[in-house]
């Protein structure tokens, strides 16, 4: 019994991985890549990673069930946090929105930001010239 | 051969076919950002790669290579999300 919803999740999760990357290939912006690759391959790897879990406590392993279960929390922490990073990155450095793009919420912000950058790059170089 | 040794090779067939579409994305990719998240997934890939594998050995320390994969994987992808930001886009 645990053996088959082990190797059921394991299958869901894989599936979601394909989809992701599926996705990853095909879609049209480094933003729209992002989102779906990040949600896709979390979710599925989490689902393995239960499913791995599982299979420890079926034949009776404790040290894999704890591993898997650290594992997948940890994925779950880490993964959108990197993902959301480097499209804040993306978008500071000037990556363009697809065509079709509708809205773009962030535009405002990331002046801001720019200007704060700007701001602190010459207060560096006053700083560097002075003796 | 047994059930359960198929159903490991289904499931690494498929994560190989993920990954050969995330080095697709990383040879092809147009700008540094989409390659930097084709990397990303990668690793996260790998954890998976490593847990099919423990399953199929049975062999618990590749629990340990996903764990430690997994920390590596998240420093790296802020390091070079820090590096994007400061830098504008030119290619």
């Amino acid at each position: 019994m645990l053996e088959t919803i082990s190797q059921w999740l394991i299958g869901i999760g894989l599936a979601f991985d394909l989809f992701g990357c599926v996705g990853l290939a095909r879609l049209p912006d480094v933003y729209n890549r992002a989102q779906a690759a990040t949600k896709c391959v979390t979710l599925g790897t989490c689902a393995i990673l239960l499913g791995v879990a599982l299979h420890g406590l079926g034949v009776g392993s404790a040290a894999m069930f704890v591993k898997a279960i650290l594992c997948a929390g940890f994925i779950l922490l880490t993964s959108p946090v990197g993902a959301h990073a480097i499209c804040r990155g993306a978008y500071l450095s000037g990556v363009p929105l697809w065509e079709g793009s509708v809205e773009d919420a962030f535009s405002r912000r990331a002046e801001d930001i720019r200007s704060k950058q700007a701001k602190e790059r010459t207060v560096h170089r006053e700083e560097a010239e002075t003796p | 051969m047994s059930g359960l040794t198929v159903f490991n090779q289904v499931a690494f067939s498929v994560l190989l076919v993920s990954s050969l579409l995330c080095l697709f994305r990383i040879a092809r990719g147009p700008s540094a950002p989409d390659r930097a998240i084709a990397i990303d997934i990668l690793g996260t890939l790998i954890v998976g790669f490593s847990c099919i594998l423990a399953v199929w050995t049975g062999l618990e320390y590749y629990m340990n290579i996903a764990i430690a994969w997994a920390l590596i994987s998240f420093v790296g992808t802020l390091a070079l999300a820090k590096y994007l930001e400061g830098r504008t886009y030119d290619a």
